[in-house]
């Protein structure tokens, strides 16, 4: 039943990718919204450690879901307060956040490490799930799966076709003049954040009710910082980050079916090849006109609202 | 508008705290014996883990050793902590151990080597024992068990219920035991199985279950049918070889069974209990000094055991294995007995040699078999 290459990287590609998304997805409405948060990787943990225990205590994935998302957006809040009620240094913000949630979640997870739980289980799609070559890897996973690129449409949507989007980008590119527009800056960077907040949660609880089933302390592993990576890959739009999330989860996926292959180049190297993809990218591309880092990620505010 | 979402978000605050809440009441703290209830003098000893007690795995082997001292010794004070970094937190940890009167410490994982000599260079009346380390002093010992000799038995039973001759390893790092590891069960496996061939896959990491999970899948899309691994919880790797309908062979603690009621074959655990109690006696008695001082465990002793056996492996293949395990224990064969040629054709021990007993600290070559792989 062994199936081909092509196969192999899509499907774990999905699987890797997803988390990641929804984390990027997350990021990228906040950065628009003028606020870049290194704390992303704590909400994520938040997220995966939330959603594992009420899965375990309820036996319900679904709820598992929704609590992850809660406590990820609920996480993000205290992060929201600092950086734009106290006005609090965002990158040092995020980062001490990001050791607080380490910490957090240990304590919150230290009696559900090695607990078994059903978890999210793959529904595959009728007719779909046969396709030759892409039919398992894209059409067996869970409804989370299946929603991610969804949701990053979505995203695309709120930020470009609604009202609340475009308030919420000249917000991002400078506060005082949307002020000075009657907009209300604080209000729109804290709706950003819960927003963030949400889908950051849901990576979180991808990986740990879905992907792996299980909780271990710190099981994000850096995909948080990787995700607010792929927000510049991406150039702060969500459908790109869709493309972002798929070319990392590939390469992932790549190396891993190279070693599984016997391919004859050292773990370490192969084991690079996720990041050196991502920086070739950037240095292909990174200079493409209309490439636009949101004004405000530069400025301080100093107004209310 | 403004106060429906300040409304939100405290509602959703007040759910997490709650659901915080009911996480802390949950977990609850190992009992600890009154010392010198008995009469006996109080003696106190400290384990510290690197990551969680139930892990099934490296720290859950080291948390059991804990609880049968504690079952052998009831007035021994077990004091333990968990999730400790390496680095000066554990130093930090140590002390604060020592203060609370500890005579013995066990930092129980590799990257607690150096920081414990640190702090055992300035208590020369506390004992260390440390795992697998590679630097002692007088009251700092190293103990670990070899086990290629179960690695190649429970390689005799993959070999024989692969039916793609398909055989996978997750290891953490390309270090000389883990390849040893490799090496042995891939000998194992094609002893009874000449067609066995291992992939293998290393993820840089001793604990990261998103890539674990993603290895053991791309194994199993490669045809693997069994399963083993050297990582720190090997919980992901064998509920997803569960999942995708494969064997599994664990690896560290006895307790893995139950993430892989089908498809457990059988798994390699160490257990400490009994050296440990050992070496708290000796403390008492004043003769731990003249103990080795660096112990390494084998079949012969009780350091070393292997996991009960799933409901899936047949009865013929129990009695080669447990046949084999018997000729180990008698002296009566060997790992590496040659000829033994490497995966690149050459031969590394000749016909009639045996191998070096000090491979296992620095073979850098895998055995025919293993695919791949460069240096």
């Amino acid at each position: 039943m062994s199936t081909s290459f092509f196969e192999g990287v899509l499907s774990s590609a999905a699987l890797s990718g997803t988390s990641i998304l929804y984390a990027t997805v997350g990021e990228v409405i906040g950065e628009r919204s003028g606020i870049v948060n290194l704390g992303l990787e704590g909400v994520m943990l938040v997220g995966a450690v939330i959603g594992f225990v009420v899965t375990a205590e309820t036996g319900n994935p679904y709820v598992g879901v929704l609590a992850a998302a809660l406590a990820g957006a609920t996480f993000n809040m205290i992060f929201a307060y600092l950086v734009v009620t106290r006005r609090g240094n965002q990158l040092a913000s995020g980062l001490a956040l990001m050791f607080f949630a380490l910490g957090l979640t240990a304590i919150i997870g230290k009696s559900y490490v090695g607990k078994p739980i059903g978890g999210l289980k793959d529904t595959p799609i009728p007719g779909l799930a046969n396709l030759p070559q892409i039919g398992h890897a894209l059409f067996e996973k869970d409804l989370l799966v299946y929603s991610v690129i969804p949701v990053a449409i979505a995203a695309w949507l709120l930020l470009y076709r609604t009202s609340w989007g475009l308030r919420m980008r000249a917000v991002g590119e400078d506060k005082t003049v949307a002020f000075a527009a009657g907009l209300k800056p604080h209000r729109l960077q804290y709706q950003a954040l819960f927003v963030a907040g949400l889908l950051g949660g849901i990576g979180g609880g991808h990986l740990s009710i879905a992907y792996t089933k299980t909780w271990q302390e710190g099981m994000t592993a850096g995909a948080g910082f990787i995700a607010v990576g792929l927000v510049i890959f991406a150039a702060w739009s969500p459908i790109r980050a869709i493309l972002g999330a798929v070319l990392f989860g590939g390469a992932v996926a790549v190396q891993l079916q190279l070693q599984a292959r016997g391919s004859n180049v050292s773990p370490f190297l192969l084991d690079m090849i996720p990041y050196v993809v991502v920086l070739v990218v950037l240095m292909l591309f990174g200079r493409v006109k209309g490439r636009v880092v949101p004004a405000g990620l530069k400025n301080v505010f100093e107004g209310t609202g | 508008m403004l106060n429906r979402f300040l409304k939100l978000v405290a509602w959703s605050m007040a759910g997490a705290a709650i659901l915080a809440a009911a996480a802390c009441a949950g977990s609850s703290s190992a009992p600890n014996a009154a010392a010198g209830a008995d009469g006996h003098a109080p003696f106190t000893m400290g384990v510290i883990h690197v990551g969680s007690k139930t892990d099934a795995g490296y720290n859950q082997a080291h948390a059991e050793a804990a609880a049968v001292v504690q079952r052998n010794l009831p007035y021994v004070k077990v004091l333990e902590a968990e999730n400790i970094a390496e680095n000066a937190d554990v130093s930090r940890v140590i002390e604060n151990m020592i203060s609370q009167g500890a005579k013995f410490i066990v930092p129980a994982s590799f990257g607690y080597l150096d920081p414990g000599l640190d702090v055992a260079s300035k208590h020369p009346d506390v004992m260390f024992d440390h795992p697998a380390g590679f630097k002692q002093a007088d009251n700092f010992h190293t103990f670990w068990a070899t086990s290629d000799q179960q690695s190649y038995a429970l390689g005799i039973a993959a070999g024989k219920m692969t039916k793609t001759n398909k055989l996978g390893f997750i290891g953490g790092f390309k270090i000389p035991n883990v390849i040893d590891t490799i090496n042995a069960f891939t000998l194992g496996a094609r002893s009874v199985n000449p067609k066995a061939e291992m992939h293998v896959i290393f993820d840089n990491t001793w604990s990261d279950p998103g890539k674990e999970a993603a290895s053991t899948n791309a194994l199993a899309d490669q045809g693997v049918d069994v399963i083993t691994m050297i990582v720190d919880s090997p919980i992901t790797i064998v509920q997803t070889a569960e999942q995708r309908g494969i064997y599994s062979v664990g690896f560290h603690s006895t307790e893995v069974q139950k993430y892989a009621p089908k498809g457990w074959i059988s798994g390699i655990g160490f257990t400490w209990g009994g050296f440990l109690t050992r070496e708290i006696q000796s403390i008492e008695k004043g003769t731990w000094k003249s103990n080795p001082k660096n112990l390494l465990g084998d079949l012969n002793t009780d350091m070393v055991t292997l996991a009960p056996w799933g409901p899936a492996v047949p009865n013929d293949v129990k009695t080669m294995v447990e046949a084999k395990i018997a000729d180990f224990k008698a002296g009566k064969a060997q790992v590496f007995t040659g000829p033994v040629k490497d995966n690149k054709g050459s031969v590394k021990i000749p016909a009639g040699q045996k191998g070096d007993p000090s491979l296992v600290n620095t073979i850098d070559w895998f055995v025919e078999g293993v695919i791949g792989q460069g240096s």
